[in-house]
């Protein structure tokens, strides 16, 4: 049994402490009546209100929203897609080009991917909004669906899927029936960092979006140029709060379901 | 058949949406700066046949790369890009691997959860991480007014706005990026090796040295191209946190483009910056590989 150490008491405190005071000072001056950063007025909800009441942050909200469910399910289709096809298909013409562009956009930095694709609509014409931005997203939201889709591919045991096979299901039943559970777990996750990734991006977002079409980063971006505002210090501290929530549930969930396992496990092998 | 579909999905989809801009942007920074929409020539001209297409290929130049050497303020972007990234990538090293060691050496129950508390901040989102310094840096900020009132200084330090911001920024949004391969290294680290060294009377802080980092070094390695690669690209916490002066190539770029429309220009500026994003990139493969090699 292992104990913590002075040293690592010390180390942990104080870098999680680096890792998690920026924010929660941020949620706590979202509660500050005076529109002053260092001067506590008091406790107030007013900015939640006058938050609520900025028709341009919804609509730049629900543009993200729109613009993060679209591309995540899309992406994680395509991502799932690739991934199979990286780890099942060792054999293709151009299987190397294939497996250098899904690695390429997680290195890439995101000004150029952003500066290409805008090129690439202006080229083509198309006129750019949601579409465009979600064509964008989805493009590199793929690249990093597949990537944790395929580690999942590649740890699972193939001999169940040559055994769906001998016993006479085609090759799409055995995917539906027997891979697709099995990898479900990480389709979950990628979908979810795809929504992420897309909800996330300014930079890509930026450069494809229309007029129309201004996203909630984009919207943050230009208002906290201009210094701190007590609103986005609002905004910040929702948007906080609902992945706090999210990840922690998520975790004991899966924890919930690895010991729902074990004791399934452990009841198999005593029968 | 059906094989044949799954691979073109995907294939398909890569080649129109990543490839092909890509040689788009390779052939604009080629092209020339023009008073027209879209501002740059020579466009593509199909009416013309066979003889358009030489024509085409016969106007490009490498006329902006030759630019990009000239004026200064390019040159200077690049390296002052590289400089930030390094000194970024050290720093978060250095606050990175306490913190993994931390919990590498945690009891056994707490590491998923001290796992969790690395990862959270990675979900929540970046332009907020970078933002909430904002706050804390500023002249009249939260930092001041804490060494003000400690005494600790007279006057208010100026800290937003410069590079040193800058370096503040990328520590505190990349730290993920670092901690957890370096926590993964130091995990699978075998506690009977330190042990041993102990016995053969090495003291703790040379075990540390001789084994525990040279062990530890593929992640380390690992973390640091992590940092620096999305680190040299940067855009969003130069243009918040850095000042007039804060030179880097990706805001650079971005200015280029929307500021001065100079489409070619910018286009040149993303083909070098992906230049020497390559060595970074292949030296990080080449180190995962002999990773994978080391354990397979």
């Amino acid at each position: 049994m292992r104990r913590f150490s002075a040293f690592n008491v010390v180390s942990l405190t104080l870098g999680f402490a680096f890792l998690y005071l920026p924010m929660i000072i941020l949620v706590i001056y979202s509660f500050n009546a005076s529109k002053l950063v260092t001067v506590w007025a008091g406790f107030s909800t007013k900015w939640y209100g006058e938050l609520m009441r900025n028709e341009a942050f919804l609509d730049a909200a629900l543009v993200t929203l729109k613009v993060a469910v679209m591309t995540s399910t899309l992406a994680t289709v395509l991502g799932t897609c690739a991934a199979y096809v990286l780890v099942r298909i060792h054999r293709f013409p151009g299987r190397t080009l294939f497996s250098g562009m899904i690695y390429a956009p997680l290195v890439m930095p995101d000004v150029i991917l952003g500066l290409s694709l805008l090129l690439l609509f202006i080229g083509v014409n198309i006129d750019r909004g949601i579409l465009t931005i979600v064509l964008a997203h989805t493009t590199f939201a793929m690249c990093y669906v597949s990537v944790v889709v395929s580690s999942r591919l590649v740890a699972f045991d193939q001999s169940l899927e040559e055994a769906a096979l001998d016993l006479g299901a085609t090759p799409f039943q055995t995917f539906r029936l027997v891979t697709l559970p099995i990898i479900a777990p990480a389709v979950i996750s990628g979908w979810l960092l795809a929504f992420t990734l897309s909800l996330d991006d300014l930079v890509i977002a930026s450069f494809t979006a229309g007029p129309s079409s201004t996203t909630l980063p984009m919207k943050i971006f230009s208002a906290v140029r201009l210094g701190v505002s007590p609103e986005i210090n609002a905004l910040s501290t929702i948007m906080i709060g609902i992945v706090t929530v999210g990840v922690i549930t998520a975790s004991l969930m899966s924890k919930r379901a690895a010991v729902q396992r074990l004791k399934e496990e452990q009841t198999a092998e005593r029968s | 058949m059906r094989r044949a579909i799954l691979i073109a999905i995907p294939y398909v989809w890569l080649l129109v949406l990543f490839l092909i801009p890509f040689v788009i942007v390779i052939k604009i920074s080629l092209s020339d700066t023009a008073l027209a929409r879209p501002p740059y020539f020579p466009q593509w001209d199909w009416s013309l046949g066979w003889q358009g297409i030489k024509d085409f290929f016969r106007e490009l130049d490498f006329e902006n790369f030759v630019f990009l050497t000239t004026d200064s303020l390019y040159w200077k972007a690049y390296l002052s890009s590289v400089k930030i990234a390094v000194i970024s990538t050290l720093l978060t090293l250095l606050v990175g691997f306490p913190i993994a060691y931390g919990m590498a050496r945690a009891p056994e129950e707490w590491r998923p959860t001290l796992m969790m508390l690395v990862i959270l901040p990675f979900w929540t989102s970046f332009l907020i991480r970078v933002y909430s310094w904002m706050g804390i840096l500023s002249q009249g900020g939260l930092l001041n007014s804490l060494l003000l009132s400690l005494g600790i200084i007279s006057e208010p330090l100026i800290i937003l706005n410069t590079d040193i911001a800058v370096y503040i920024g990328i520590t505190y949004t990349y730290l993920p990026f670092m901690i957890l391969p370096v926590y993964a290294a130091l995990e699978k680290l075998d506690g009977s090796l330190l042990e041993a060294a102990e016995d053969l009377g090495c003291s703790r802080t040379s075990a540390f040295w001789l084994v525990t980092l040279p062990l530890s070094k593929q992640g380390v390695i690992a973390g640091c191209f992590l940092v620096f690669i999305p680190a040299m690209g940067e855009f969003v916490i130069p243009s918040l946190l850095g000042g007039s002066q804060t030179l880097m190539i990706g805001k650079v770029l971005y200015e280029e483009f929307f500021s001065n429309r100079d489409w070619p220009v910018a286009s040149a500026v993303a083909v070098v910056l992906l230049l020497i994003l390559v060595i970074p990139i292949v030296l990080f493969q080449r180190n995962e590989q002999k990773q994978r090699e080391a354990e397979g």
